[in-house]
């Protein structure tokens, strides 16, 4: 076979795979999108599930997701930051540093099932917080403190290190240099690790299985000590559960768009903050 | 004035500091935990303490294993000379059965009694065999308390059968749970890989730059949607698809697994290896056309090999991922905890197995402990798959702290 | 009474020797120059005296470096402090990506200066200093990045300054910028040199002999020739020297 007619045999055998993967891909999302927009309305995010979750809305789970996210993030954000510093700025390079290293990578490839194990472990049984807000966000919070470390220390290694040299040479202290310099130049790259971390703690599912998670509980949480509902783990109970699937599959419709929404949400929202954000840091 | 700088300057050291320390002992304390709840498991029987299991004194068959115990109770093995003993039918005897041998309303009596009729029933019967509660042991046993072997690790690995719920004793056999998981898993890498590659390579060298913009974020997209959507997808597509096509009485099968974690594994492959197939440095692509080489040749030849570490490393990345994902393939692979025997069967994997388990399962009990230890299976796998793709593409070279 | 010394001192990077056995002296309110061929240490030898060397992590040092007659790797010495007293102007020019105004104050912010009026009075002089006032007092919040190269190294010049150092170390501070750029600077260097102790390092012969009161020639890592520049560009005492600044090789 001639050199050029194999070039046009084997494009045209990618461009038809990968048209074929795009068109798997994207019909999971419009099949979902056209079975689940019927559903979304007002009534279905502000409602109560009734009739057995046939009928009605799924405000608690979303309510409960919320608190999740809130909870698990207020505790990731700081320490995945701080040690991210840490990493990047503080640390020697020496074992310690490799080893902190290892242990995030581990962390972030670690299943999400283990997370909920490790969970019940000790946030539910050992620390004695039971099945709770509390022991849920503790539980995620681990599960993306890898994502928000590797984000800090990769946006701050990807400053211009002549930016920290000048910081130094002022007689800047480590703190100082990365407070007043380097923070303001990684920032896009933090925050956008930080919005990555909201939308995949509000759809993990594994975790919050025996951690926090209720089957049923239509109403609102009064302490970090109370079991929620939780979106995903909603549309789980929802789909193969339910009282009655067949006619709990609507409401099924309904979540998986708001999950695939809330993801869609977040990825929007970082190039966005990212394109606002460049306009002020404008170099690397 | 300097001096309180100084000191929040020191407190604020000190606290980075320890956060990094606290990310670093998490998987440590992940690991400890995980392995301390799974000991629980190991090196004793694997029967509730409360249970007994006893034959008649005049029995002389060796302990059995604690397969063969299932057996027994099952009506699989129905004369002792299968174990050895002298050939007569196998008696069962369950503390409910207490109301073939007695009049109801005697069962209900006070312990003692029970304890004597127990004894008595292990004097008439040679041939029998039962389990009871130890409170219920009589004082002057008539019968012989079988020694039932303790579970060890490599048994719990290489086991065959996994019936967490058989009474008396639990068979806890990981190994249909493990090669259910890999059975899956590759299969789904299998057919994910070429595509995946696909994809890639038509992003760096066929695709335009406007496509490539649609394209990138489109696949960031689709690896953040949760895999709960996309179980819920497989149940509502896949699952009746095959059900169809192949006449299955149901669709839950490894098969529909592996093709909803290959759907879920492609944005993982298709980035890590488009990464890698980019980063063919201009002057070896310049080299291979200066010597009359096509486009396609190019490809082939110089930038996929170039790129065949970051390749091997995505197609792992995305097998740890289907390895450990667990609520997609809990839903769509019917979770039948027998060796798998084909592609169209229901399997089980481990994550999904822990996942619909431990719900069902009592707090404390040697089920529980149980899960724990596959889940430590679960954590070394992922581990050895995500230390061999670190090995692999050694970190970029290190950077001066100034 | 000099302001800055180096007795003895060696200093290695893992196992290779960057300084072999160098002691100087450096007077008060005179421009050294520091020259010599690529890798010779000199400006490894310049990066001593504000301790920026500290942040590799393989580093070891003998002997001593004093500044004002102390030791400034003693343990208990400040590294912060000395970094306020000692500036440095660095090869290319390193602006925050922050306004002028704010490039300039960013060291008087650090120390914990509070007092705008304070603070705009020493951006204004520094900036005067440094002799970039009047390209830039029109609009001081305008972003540093978009001034020209040679403005963006008087601004570092000038932010050095705002922290009233009296020692100013460049590593090569014109070799980055066009030729009417770089005279600016060294004009520049001629008048701070009243006020302040300077060290610089250049490849640029002609730039030494114009700007330096003494030159010191490195080779290899060790000190071959110290002395007024006018007897190192005419008599040398060392072949290399002569070598070396006729251009025959380096």
């Amino acid at each position: 076979m001639s050199k050029k007619l194999m070039q046009a045999v084997m494009f045209t055998l990618f461009r038809l795979l990968s048209l074929m993967v795009v068109c798997i891909l994207f019909s999971i999302v419009g099949f979902i999108a056209y079975r689940g927009l019927a559903v979304l309305r007002p009534q279905f995010i502000t409602g109560l599930p009734e009739n057995g979750m046939t009928e009605g809305g799924i405000f608690p789970a979303i309510v409960g997701t919320l608190c999740l996210m809130t909870g698990s993030l207020l505790i990731a954000f700081p320490v995945g930051l701080l040690s991210g510093i840490y990493v990047s700025e503080f640390a020697p390079d020496n074992r310690l540093k490799r080893f902190i290293q290892i242990m995030t990578n581990s962390l972030a490839g670690t299943p999400s099932i283990i997370f909920g194990l490790f969970g019940m472990a000790l946030f539910v049984n050992q620390l004695g917080f039971g099945d709770s807000i509390l022991a849920g966000s503790l539980t995620l919070a681990i599960l993306v403190l890898p994502v928000i470390i590797r984000s800090t220390e990769e946006s701050l290694n990807a400053v211009n290190p002549a930016i920290r040299q000048a910081s130094y040479a002022l007689g800047a202290t480590r703190w100082q240099t990365v407070y007043r310099a380097l923070l303001p130049l990684a920032l896009p790259d933090i925050l956008s690790g930080l919005l990555v971390s909201f939308s995949r703690v509000s759809g993990e599912t594994a975790p919050i299985l025996f951690t926090v998670a209720a089957y049923y509980l239509p109403r609102m949480p009064s302490s970090v000590y109370d079991q929620v509902m939780a979106l995903p783990y909603h549309l789980y109970v929802l789909s193969t559960s339910g009282t009655d699937p067949e006619a709990t599959r609507s409401m099924a419709y309904g979540t998986a768009l708001l999950l695939i929404l809330i993801v869609l949400f977040f990825n929007v929202l970082t190039v966005l903050v990212r394109r606002l954000l460049s306009k002020y840091v404008n170099i690397k | 004035m300097k001096k309180l700088f100084n000191i929040s300057n020191t407190l604020i050291t000190l606290l980075i500091k320890l956060c990094g320390l606290i990310s670093g002992i998490s998987v440590l304390l992940i690991i400890i935990f995980l392995f301390s709840e799974a000991s629980g498991l190991f090196n004793k029987p694997s029967i509730d303490q409360e249970t007994v299991i006893a034959i008649s004194k005049k029995n002389t068959i060796n302990d059995p294993e604690a397969i063969q115990i299932k057996q027994i109770f099952n009506r699989e093995i129905r004369n002792w000379s299968a174990l050895g003993g002298k050939p007569d039918s196998i008696l069962l005897f369950r503390l409910d059965d207490l109301i073939l041998y007695y009049p109801a309303d005697a069962v209900t009596e006070v312990p003692d009694t029970m304890r004597a009729r127990i004894n008595r029933l292990f004097a008439q019967h040679d041939n029998l065999i039962g389990y009871f509660p130890a409170s219920l042991m009589p004082h002057e046993f008539s019968g012989r308390v079988l020694r039932i072997p303790n579970l060890n690790v490599m048994d719990f690995i290489r086991g065959r059968e996994w019936i967490p719920d058989a009474r008396p004793v639990n068979i806890y056999g990981a190994l249909p749970l493990i090669t259910g998981t890999l059975w899956v898993s590759l299969l789904a890498i299998l057919i994910a890989l070429p595509l995946g590659l696909a994809v890639a390579i038509y992003m760096v060298e066929i695709a335009g730059r406007n496509i490539n913009r649609i394209l990138r974020p489109a696949i960031t997209l689709l690896s953040g949607i949760p895999s709960i959507v996309y179980g819920f997808f497989g149940l509502v597509v896949i699952v009746p698809f095959i059900q169809d096509q192949f006449g299955l009485p149901a669709g839950e099968s490894a098969l529909a697994g592996a093709i909803l974690l290959a759907i879920m594994a492609l944005p993982t492959i298709i980035s890590i290896s488009e990464q890698a197939i980019r980063n063919t440095p201009q002057s070896m692509k310049e080299a291979s056309y200066a010597l009359g080489a096509s486009k396609w040749q190019t490809i082939h030849k110089v930038m996929i090999p170039f790129a065949s570490r970051g390749i091997i490393a995505s197609a792992l990345l995305g097998l740890a991922r289907a390895i450990g994902e667990t609520m997609a393939v809990l839903m769509v692979t019917g979770n039948a905890a027998v060796m798998p025997s084909g592609f169209l069967e229901p399997v089980r994997t481990i994550p999904a197995a822990i996942a619909a388990e431990m719900g069902e399962s009592t707090q404390d009990g040697l089920h529980v402990k149980a899960l724990f230890a596959l889940g430590c299976i679960l954590f070394v796998i992922t581990l050895l798959i995500n230390l061999s793709v670190e090995y692999m593409q050694p970190r970029t070279k290190k950077r001066m702290m100034l | 009474m000099s302001k800055l010394e180096a007795r003895d001192v060696n200093l290695f990077f893992g196992a290779h020797q960057a300084l072999k056995n160098i002691s100087l002296q450096m007077e008060k309110h005179t421009v050294t120059a520091l020259i010599g061929p690529s890798g010779c240490g000199k400006s490894t030898f310049l990066r001593l005296f504000n301790r920026m060397n500290d942040l590799h992590n393989d580093m070891r040092l003998s002997g001593t470096i004093l500044v004002d007659n102390k030791n400034i790797y003693q343990r208990s010495a400040d590294v912060d402090a000395l970094r306020k007293k000692v500036g440095m102007v660095f090869q290319k020019p390193n602006p925050f990506p922050k306004s002028i105004f704010e490039n300039v104050a960013y060291g008087l912010r650090i120390n914990g200066v509070r007092n705008k009026n304070y603070i705009e009075e020493r951006v204004t002089r520094s900036l005067q200093q440094a002799s970039l006032w009047d390209d830039v007092k029109d609009n001081l919040n305008r972003p540093a990045l978009q001034l020209s190269y040679g403005q963006q190294q008087r601004l570092c010049i000038a932010r050095a300054l705002a922290v009233e150092p009296s020692v100013l170390l460049m590593d090569e501070p014109t070799s980055a910028l066009d030729p009417a750029s770089a005279s600016t600077i060294e004009e520049l260097i001629y008048e701070l040199k009243i006020k302040y102790t300077i060290v610089v390092v250049t490849h640029n012969m002609q730039q030494a002999a114009r700007v330096s009161d003494r030159t010191a020639f490195f080779y290899l890592g060790e000190l071959v020739e110290y002395d007024e520049t006018k007897i190192i560009f005419t008599h040398p005492t060392h072949q290399r020297t002569q070598n070396y600044v006729t251009g025959r090789f380096g």
